[in-house]
């Protein structure tokens, strides 16, 4: 099979993205490990880099997304800088939160990412008010809003949910199934399924294999033109599996011994891209180029990352609250 | 006597409370595993994944279900997994836990135990690392404790399920790994503070790890001529208010230490307290985080800590500054 011009440059950007993404997390966890460089917990999202990648992809610049703990992929993915994410990763000054929020409240909202959350669930709500003030506001952007699995289980999931079809907002919710929460499976503690709740909550609901990233970003495509279009709600079930574990210390054992190999043999969105890319005729040396452009990059902001100076003290103090602020009175 | 860790002294009284009363039980999210600091490890082998239950991630469901069980003849341990996250029970604990029994006009009880791990611990930024003690203090209806040692972790967890009070439970996790010896006919009861060392000059009290903290400034006061008294509270509510102010008759002095937002913390009540009821020789000080959030960075991290020698620095400047 040979490609179209556009679907070979498509295919290529989206292989470049994941490949982003994953040599971005492959160098902080060893920046981790390694040199003990990034300093709290941080959770990996290798081998769900396919839905970051498909979804935002049909994204406006000026659309809003909202993320999980788990939010390198799509903060990456809409558009920050890796230099900036790696700063603050590292806890140092130029970091998109200037240091002061470390890899779960990752955000940056010079493309309209409205933050990683540290708290599973909540969000789901906020996310829906991010559209209630575009609608608000007449505005013609949409809310894409990600969250796991585990986090329909919690109370803002229902509120949420619900809101943004009482109100008929342009938002897509995103369920990005990896099949656990931390270290339980979450159908040992899901009663019924996920997609079934989005359904009767009333919001046109579609099942996608998050690990193919070609057919996700066309779904997500359709999915996101009629948000735009008709102003509606919609939920997207994205079936993806955590190659890593749960944080980058976790060893993970209590998943069944070889599952995670197996996964990543068979289900890796990494892998299925560059033989899909393969298999159309584009030469293997230019993936591997891409590859390892991804990686240099990313080396490159660990470097600028390590050198950078620490946030200044004083600004511990800063950006709490204008009016009886920490920097005036402190105690 | 065992030497164990803070962790594991609080396994070992939930075991042993498990064995002797089959109507306690444990629930939370991934205890099944071992919970998110190896506070539970093993436990699930010995009682099963009834009694230590796995939970969704359902805060409200966790909080309000245990009471349900709870009223319905169970003793629950709640797992809330960081204190932070309490926040998202914070209605069935307030509204409903603390109040039920007198609502209810005495009819029913909340023997439930919520575990919530409190403080900063290594880069965890402002919504895994707060103290929030002073909150639970305000709210009748609940005990409040806050064990800083491995053997009061064992004794006050005892107490704790034996109770038949909801009893908040603070756990420090930047010390579920300290070690220290642990005996196991040892009780605390709630309102009983620990002595963690005499002094004549000044009565530092606090809780949790600054309660250690606090002992470290005092090792260090102690070259300097100043004999620090330092009072571990260990639990908030109720207080050991007739050891604070044995303690402050002998010194004159007070200064409380604590992790948490000095602005309406816990400190304040007690200063207060002791203000209205004791002669001082110092004005009393009470010592916490500045009123700012906590950051990712360890140095802003640092900017909120209360350490060692600001404790020391501040009993020092109580004992040179005397009003005439
Ligand atoms: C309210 C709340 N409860 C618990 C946690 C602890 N926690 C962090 S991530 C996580 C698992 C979340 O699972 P899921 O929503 O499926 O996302 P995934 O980690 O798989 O990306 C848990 C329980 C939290 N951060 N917030
Ligand atoms: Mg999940």
């Amino acid at each position: 099979m040979s490609l179209s011009n556009f679907d070979r440059e498509a295919g290529l950007a989206r292989l470049r993205m994941m490949e982003r993404i994953r040599a971005f997390e492959e160098t902080a966890r060893s920046a981790a490990i390694d040199e003990e460089l990034v300093l709290g917990a941080i959770h990996l999202s290798i081998g769900q880099e396919a839905v970051a990648t498909g979804v935002i992809e049909t994204l406006r610049r000026d659309d809003y997304i909202l993320s999980t703990h788990r939010g390198h992929g799509h903060t990456l993915a809409k558009g920050a800088q890796a230099d900036a994410m790696m700063k603050e990763l590292l806890g140092r000054e130029g970091g998109c939160c200037g240091g002061k929020g470390g890899s779960m409240h990752i955000a940056d909202f010079g493309v309209r990412m409205l933050g990683a959350n540290g708290v599973v669930g909540a969000n789901i709500t906020i996310a829906a008010g991010a559209a209630h003030g575009i609608k608000l506001l007449g505005g013609d952007q949409i809310v894409v809003c990600f969250f796991g699995d585990g986090a329909s289980n919690r109370g803002p999931f229902l509120e949420g949910v619900n809101w943004a079809g009482v109100f008929n907002l342009p938002i897509l919710f995103v369920c990005e199934d990896n099949q656990y929460s931390a270290s339980t499976l979450t159908s040992d503690m899901t009663s019924g399924n996920i997609a079934d709740r989005a359904r009767a909550l009333g919001l046109r609901t579609t099942e996608a294999d998050g690990n193919d990233v070609t057919t996700l970003a066309a779904t997500a495509a359709e999915i996101t033109a009629r948000i735009r279009e008709t102003g509606t709600p919609e939920f997207l079930m994205a079936k993806t599996y955590r190659i890593s574990g749960h944080t980058y210390f976790d060893p993970a054992t209590y998943r069944p011994e070889g599952e995670a190999e197996r996964m990543q043999a068979t289900t890796c969105p990494i892998a299925r891209q560059r033989e899909a890319l393969v298999a159309a005729g584009v030469p293997s040396a230019e993936l591997d180029a891409l590859a390892k452009e991804a990686h240099a990059e990313m080396d490159r902001a660990l470097d600028a990352a390590r050198s950078a100076p620490w946030p200044a003290d004083e600004t511990a103090f800063a950006d709490v609250q204008d009016i009886g602020s920490p920097l005036q009175e402190a105690f | 006597m065992p030497v164990m860790s803070y962790a594991d002294a609080a396994k070992l009284a939930v075991a042993e409370a498990m064995r002797d009363d089959l109507t306690v039980w444990c629930v939370g999210e991934d205890l099944g595993r071992g919970g998110v600091f190896k506070q539970y490890t093993g436990l699930v082998e010995e009682f099963g994944p009834q009694r230590i239950s796995d939970a969704p991630i359902s805060e409200a469901a966790i909080m309000g279900a245990a009471f349900g069980a709870a009223m319905a003849g169970t003793r629950p341990i709640v797992e809330m997994r960081f204190a932070d996250f309490a926040l998202c029970a914070t209605d069935e604990l307030v509204n409903q836990i603390a109040k039920a029994r007198f609502m209810f006009g005495g009819q029913s009880r909340a023997p439930m135990v919520i575990r919530k791990p409190m403080g900063m611990w290594r880069s965890s930024a402002a919504q895994h690392s707060q103290s929030l003690e002073s909150w639970y203090t305000h709210i009748p209806g609940l005990v409040v404790c806050c064990p800083a040692t491995p053997q009061d972790n064992y004794s006050m967890m005892k107490a704790a399920i034996a109770c038949d009070d909801p009893v908040v439970y603070l756990e420090h996790k930047n010390i579920w790994a300290s070690e220290g010896e642990v005996d196991t006919n040892h009780a605390v009861d709630f309102g009983k503070a620990a002595l963690r060392r005499s002094g004549r000059h000044v009565t530092l009290v606090s809780w949790s790890h600054t309660a250690n903290v606090c002992v470290e400034a005092a090792e260090t006061l102690a070259h300097q001529g100043i004999e620090a008294e330092v009072i571990d509270l260990r639990s908030l509510w109720p207080w050991d208010k007739a050891a604070v102010f044995d303690s402050v008759r002998k010194t004159g002095r007070l200064l409380v230490a604590h992790e948490a937002v000095s602005v309406a913390g816990f400190g304040a009540e007690v200063v207060a307290t002791v203000a209205q009821n004791i002669p001082m020789k110092a004005l009393p000080k009470r010592l916490g985080s500045p009123r700012g959030l906590i950051a990712y960075a360890p140095n802003l991290e640092d900017q909120m800590r209360v350490t060692a020698p600001m404790i020391a620095k501040a009993a020092q400047d109580m004992m040179e500054n005397e009003p005439a």
